[in-house]
């Protein structure tokens, strides 16, 4: 099974390789060793080509700040985490740690009960 | 099984004090009735709420903590739901949280006790060296 499997991806290398290269004879093993440094001299190039702009690091607000209580009192607190919508920020977009913002969502959860942030929409 | 909660409750704004001094003091005797004790009553004032309830934009924010078993807080529900001028409750259990915060704070006290420790040390190696900086810059001044 395994030789069956390779037998056909050979072949199906083999021709695209000698498009690229146009040799023939004992090439299309050199091309089999070329083929593997071609996508890798070319990877680099794309990689840093595709991210030109450099993203400061986010980094979670409670751990820098070592804020250890997420407490739904503090709605204060609570506001800079959630969208004028209403919304809870999503960690992608704060960059909160996971521990931290599964505290922060059962705060705001807790804080929009007691009526100190909004369900929806900005506090009225 | 005692356990801390934080009960906060709004009532309505357009409750009189007197009221909402019974109101409390109801609460209260509620409580130790069933057994557990009340640590504290915390008048947290008028706040706009964020979004209507019962057709009020506002309302008088309370917070008590409370301690006791599970049958307290039942119990304490109960009277709430069933008081008209509580608009709405939310009942918290804070002492895991607390036990939590604990920790970590001694693990940081802890920490800085250790980061204290060599701090001196290190002052005392460099501290002679200022004291003798002194005297070389000293002369060079006068001069």
């Amino acid at each position: 099974m395994t030789e069956e499997t390779k037998a056909p991806a050979a072949p199906a290398e083999r021709p695209s390789r000698p498009f690229g290269e146009r040799s023939g004879g004992d090439r299309p093993r050199f091309g089999a060793g070329g083929g593997g440094g071609r996508s890798g001299p070319g990877g680099p190039p794309r990689g840093e080509g595709g991210r030109k702009f450099f993203r400061r690091k986010k980094v979670c607000k409670f751990c820098t700040e070592k804020i250890a209580d997420i407490n739904y009192k503090d709605y204060r607190l609570l506001g800079q985490f959630v969208a004028e919508s209403g919304k809870i920020v999503p960690r992608r977009l704060t960059g909160v740690c996971s521990p931290h913002q599964h505290r922060l969502a059962s705060a705001i959860k807790q804080a929009r009960n007691i009526a100190l942030l909004p369900f929806a929409g900005r506090a009225s | 099984m005692n356990r801390t909660y934080e009960l906060m409750f709004i009532v309505r704004p357009d409750m009189a004090d007197e009221d909402l001094d019974k109101l409390v003091a109801n609460l209260e005797s509620t409580v130790t009735s069933a057994g557990g004790t009340v640590k504290s009553v915390d008048r947290m004032g008028k706040r706009r709420l964020a979004y209507i309830v019962h057709k009020f934009r506002e309302g008088i924010y309370i917070l008590m903590t409370v301690e006791g078993a599970g049958t307290v807080v039942h119990e304490l529900e109960r009277r709430l739901r069933v008081t008209e001028q509580v608009i709405k409750f939310i009942t918290v259990r804070v002492d895991e949280e607390q036990k939590r915060l604990d920790k970590i704070k001694k693990l940081r006290d802890a920490r800085k006790k250790v980061s204290a420790q060599p701090a001196p040390t290190a002052e005392e190696a460099p501290a002679p060296t200022p004291t003798e900086a002194p005297p070389v810059d000293a002369p060079a001044a006068s001069v």
